[in-house]
Parts: structure tokens; C-alpha cells; sequence
């Protein structure tokens, strides 16, 4: 079953007022559990107006958001809940912290839960061990960590709550090469670990290739298409078109095509380059 | 909610109000709130409310966002007219229960303190709707001018003023996006007694706060790398110029403030 659907979902910025913006227009998918999902557009597409509707944050001008089968709005005491169950994760976490120590702020999302002290400590250890943060970070104030380690403490806090869902906002942006690294290649651990569905809006193409199962591409409002990764860069010149780039492999791929030496399969990413490169050599990896 | 703050919110568009010079403005919003004042009598407040009504509706401001305006004041204005009613013990009595009692003249003080405040608002907000927060304290500082010979440091206040004023829509921008992150962690604002709200509210506060210092300090710099060192030797890139506009607003603000006047000295 789909863990999030919408129905001709639309959402536009001050309804009635000259400022009047369609930031999402009647857009209507399904995510299935446990899919890993890309999320891509450039600014100003609605990717975060999108995924704020998905725990209820938003409340869509028109049509209808369903998250596990359950309709969003219906009930407005259930939010919360629904906020439980879809964890968000804004751009820049980490400019949300506000406790004293790392354990504390990683906990405020369980102790909203209503979970039992033994059962919030558990979750702390546990996500801690997850996102890569050493127990003695755990008691100190998140203030004086560095700009990677908070985002890492921010991270935990929503994972705490064990989301059936974990959608991520940029989450690798603003930090170095080694640092952008990590974070994705723990977020696709965690993915792995949990079995939960995880969505990450990107704005770099490589990191989409490479962890993303389907990636969803909005274009001005609307949803662009939502489908396999591979098929998706295969469109890599109607992506280019509105503007988005693709992965620099597949742009090199594509230059190889226009010089008459072409795949028939597509490629985005490295690995699996080098691999299609050796076995038309005809040698084996 | 929070997008309902009207502070400093100008409403663009090409009125004789909005063509007005900033500091012409100023100062006859001041003779304005001097004339609502020295107004004794209903007929006298009249005329003020006549002014209101006329500078009003030339400056077109939809009548909409005047309502919004006004609406965090009504119950100031209920309060007063409340007081007024039921203090005031002189005059005719209409009615009377134990403490209580109306007169006549409680109900024309209510009335007539209702209608001062309602002008005064809507005087006063018609200014800062028909111009614009930078020429606000750009005219500011002309007028305060005369004062640096007194060693006030009016550059520096102005500054800090348009500084407070440019940072109100991103603070705002700000709170809603660390609001939404910790409703995302089931942050509860909405519900609860007013000491479980206030407490709510540590999430957001913090942040927000640490927020502002950075903002503060990455400002600071990068005014600072401009080579920014104050009003002295500074030049303006929009000069203030009087035009006939103004002075047509001068003349038009001495017409009614001399109805006023004549009408407190006949009645």
C-alpha cells in the first residue's frame, strides 16, 4: 500500500491577495513503503511546499494528502500524530536547536511523543550510534559542536521519533565535500537498517543518482514525472531544458553519443560507468 | 497569525498620499494628532475625522487592510468607551443600578474618545502604509538633524532604525520556519494552560535568538567591509524634494486645523 498519496493536491500562497502564487499545482502521486526517494526541481518548483504537506504543515488550498491510507485534514487532533509518523526534516536543522545538551534537544521530539524516560533514552543511544555522534557529544551543549555535528544532533531529533517516513530537506547542504559524504551515505544506512521509506530533496543530481530507487522531479508547481532513477536521467536532455542539470557521467555519456559511441544503456553514476566502460573493452571488473 | 503583523507594512502605489515627501509627511501627521487633540467638542473632532475620511480615500488604500489595522486596537477602543460609560458620574443620569450609571455626558465622552482613537490610527497608519520604512527614517533623520549640533547621534538612531525595520519580514520569515521544524517534532503551541504555552514557546525563543546575534554579527561585518563608518561626509543616493504636492497637503492640513480651532473657540 502507499504510505503517502496525493490527490490533485494544490497549494497557492496568499489565496486573494495580489501575491497570489500557485506553489503547487494539482499534483497527484503514491510512495510506496520502503522506497528511497529523490526529490529534484529547481528553486521555486514547490519541493519544500510539497513535502510540508506530507505531515501536515500545510493544508492544501485543494485536493487531498493521504498518509498510510489515513486523510489528512479530516481530523485536525490527529496532526500530530500524522507529525509523528512523517518526520520532516528542514533545510539547515540545526538552526532549531535549543537545549542545553545534545540529549536533551534529540529528545524533545519522544518526550512530545509521550514515550517513558527508559524508552526516550533508548531511542537517544540508538539514533546517536546511527547518525555517527559519540556518546560524550551527547552531553554537551549542541552550541558548541561543529556545523556537521549539529546537523547530525538535528537529524537524530526526528529520527527519534522512529518515522515511518523520513523526508529531508537539503539535507547535506552548506557542508564540505567529506561532510555531504557522510550524511547521505548514513541516511541510505539508515534506510537500509529501518526499512522506513526516506525522501531527499537535492539539489545535486549525483547524490540523487546515487542513492535515490525513483526520483520525482517538479517543474513549476507541477510534477514533472516520478519514476525509476535510471529512467529518468535517460531523459537527461529534457531535464537539462528546464533547467536542472544531470549528473556530469551522464553529461559525458551523452557526449559520447553525440560522437557516434553510444550505450544502450544509461548511466549516472561512476561505478557503474567504469563497469559498462570495462565490459565494452571486454574485460571484466 | 503571525503573517497578520502590520508593522512597518507599505502598501505600494502612486497616490498623491504616496507622492508625498516622507518628511511633509511626518510632520503633518504630527499637526494631525496635535489637531484630534485640541479638538474640545464633537463638531471640532468632526472636522478631524472629515480630514481622516478625505486623506483617506485619496491615498486609495483598500479599505480592507485599514480593518486590519484597526482590529488589534478595538479592544482598547471598547475599554475606554466601557470607562467612560460608567465612570463618568456628571450630566444627566439616563439610568442607574446600585454603583452603576450612565449619563449623558459618559456616553458623548465615550463617542467622542471612540472616534479620536479610531483617527488616530488611521492617521497614523496611513503613513506608514503610503511610505515606505526607508523613507520613513530617511525623513527621520532630516528632521532630527538640527539635534547633531547637540551632540544626539542621529545617523547611528536612523541606522539602527532601518536596520530593525529591514530584519521585521525576515524575523518573521525566521520564526515560521523553526515554528514548522518544531511542530515537526510535535511541538504543541496551541493547547494547554498559559504557563504549558509560555513554556512552548523556549523552543522557538532560543533559536531564534541565536539566530538574530549571528545575523547581527555577519551585518556588522560585512557593513564594516564596506568601509561604513557613520553619517559624517555620507552622500544620499534619493535626495527629499518638496513639490507642489506638499505644499497643496500643507494648505490643505491648515484648512482643517484652523476649523478646528475656530470651531473650539465658537462652541
Amino acid at each position: 500500500m502507499a504510505v503517502i498519496k496525493t490527490e490533485n493536491l494544490t497549494y497557492i500562497y496568499g489565496e486573494g491577495t495580489p501575491f497570489e502564487k500557485r506553489a503547487v499545482d494539482n499534483v497527484s502521486l503514491e510512495i510506496n513503503e520502503g522506497e528511497m526517494i529523490g526529490v529534484i526541481g529547481h528553486t521555486g518548483s514547490g519541493k519544500s511546499t510539497l513535502i510540508q504537506h506530507f505531515n501536515g504543515l500545510l493544508k492544501p488550498s485543494s485536493g487531498n494528502v493521504y498518509i498510510d491510507g489515513e486523510r489528512l485534514w479530516e481530523d485536525k487532533a490527529r496532526l500530530r500524530q500524522i507529525r509523528f509518523k512523517v518526520g520532516l526534516v528542514f533545510q539547515y536543522p540545526e538552526y532549531q536547536l535549543f537545549e542545553e545538551t545534545c540529549y536533551k534537544d534529540i529528545a524533545f521530539g519522544p518526550k512530545n511523543m509521550g514515550l517513558t524516560e527508559s524508552e526516550i533514552d533508548i531511542r537517544i543511544k540508538e539514533t546517536a550510534e546511527m547518525v555517527g555522534l559519540k556518546s560524550e557529544l551527547l552531553e554537551k551543549s549542541p552550541f558548541e559542536l561543529s556545523g556537521g555535528q549539529k546537523r547530525r544532533v538535528a537529524i537524530a531529533g526526528v529520527m527519534a521519533m522512529r518515522p515511518k517516513v523520513l523526508i529531508l530537506d537539503e539535507p547535506a547542504s552548506g557542508l564540505d565535500p567529506k561532510g555531504r559524504e557522510q550524511i547521505l551515505t548514513m541516511l541510505k544506512d539508515y534506510h537500509t537498517a529501518t526499512k522506513s521509506t526516506v525522501m531527499i530533496v537535492s539539489h545535486s543530481m549525483e547524490d540523487v543518482a546515487r542513492y535515490a530507487d525513483r526520483i520525482l522531479v517538479m517543474n513549476r508547481g507541477a510534477l514533472y514525472c516520478l519514476d525509476d532513477t535510471e529512467k529518468v536521467f535517460a531523459k537527461a536532455d529534457e531535464l537539462m531544458a528546464m533547467g536542472l542539470s544531470v549528473p556530469q557521467i551522464t553529461r559525458v555519456f551523452a557526449r559520447l553519443k553525440e560522437m557516434g559511441v553510444s550505450f544502450n544503456k544509461d548511466v549516472y553514476t561512476t561505478p557503474y560507468a567504469v563497469k559498462t566502460i570495462l565490459e565494452r573493452l571486454g574485460k571484466s571488473v | 497569525m503571525i503573517k497578520d503583523i502590520t508593522i512597518g507594512q507599505y502598501f505600494p502605489g502612486k497616490s498623491p498620499v504616496h507622492r508625498m515627501d516622507p518628511r511633509a509627511k511626518i510632520l503633518l501627521t504630527a499637526a494631525f494628532i496635535v489637531m484630534l487633540f485640541v479638538s474640545h467638542n464633537i463638531w471640532g473632532l468632526l472636522v478631524g475625522a472629515a480630514f481622516t475620511l478625505v486623506t483617506f480615500l485619496i491615498s486609495r488604500i483598500p479599505l480592507k487592510l485599514m480593518f486590519k489595522s484597526l482590529k488589534p486596537i478595538l479592544p482598547i477602543i471598547i475599554f475606554t468607551g466601557l470607562l467612560n460609560l460608567f465612570f463618568i458620574k456628571t450630566g444627566e443620569p439616563y439610568f442607574k443600578w446600585k454603583i452603576f450609571q450612565v449619563t449623558d455626558e459618559g456616553v458623548s465622552t465615550a463617542v467622542f474618545m471612540a472616534v479620536r482613537i479610531i483617527c488616530l490610527i488611521i492617521g497614523s497608519s496611513l503613513l506608514t502604509y503610503t511610505t515606505s520604512p526607508i523613507d520613513l527614517t530617511d525623513a527621520i533623520e532630516r528632521l532630527l538633524s538640527p539635534l547633531k549640533k547637540i551632540k544626539v547621534p542621529v545617523h547611528e538612531l536612523a541606522m539602527m532604525m532601518t536596520i530593525a525595520l529591514r530584519f521585521i519580514p525576515t524575523l518573521i520569515e525566521e520564526t515560521d520556519k523553526i515554528m514548522s521544524a518544531q511542530k515537526a517534532r510535535g511541538a504543541d503551541m496551541e493547547t494547554g494552560s498559559l504557563m504549558k504555552r509560555a513554556k512552548a514557546l523556549i523552543p522557538i525563543l532560543v533559536p531564534l535568538f541565536v539566530s538574530s546575534f549571528r545575523r547581527a554579527e555577519e551585518l556588522a561585518l560585512a557593513m564594516e567591509c564596506r568601509c561604513y563608518h557613520g553619517g559624517e561626509g555620507r552622500t544620499r543616493m534619493k535626495q527629499l524634494h518638496l513639490s507642489a504636492v506638499d505644499f497643496f497637503a500643507f494648505i490643505f492640513t491648515a484648512v482643517f486645523f484652523a476649523g478646528v480651532i475656530v470651531l473650539n473657540i465658537l462652541l
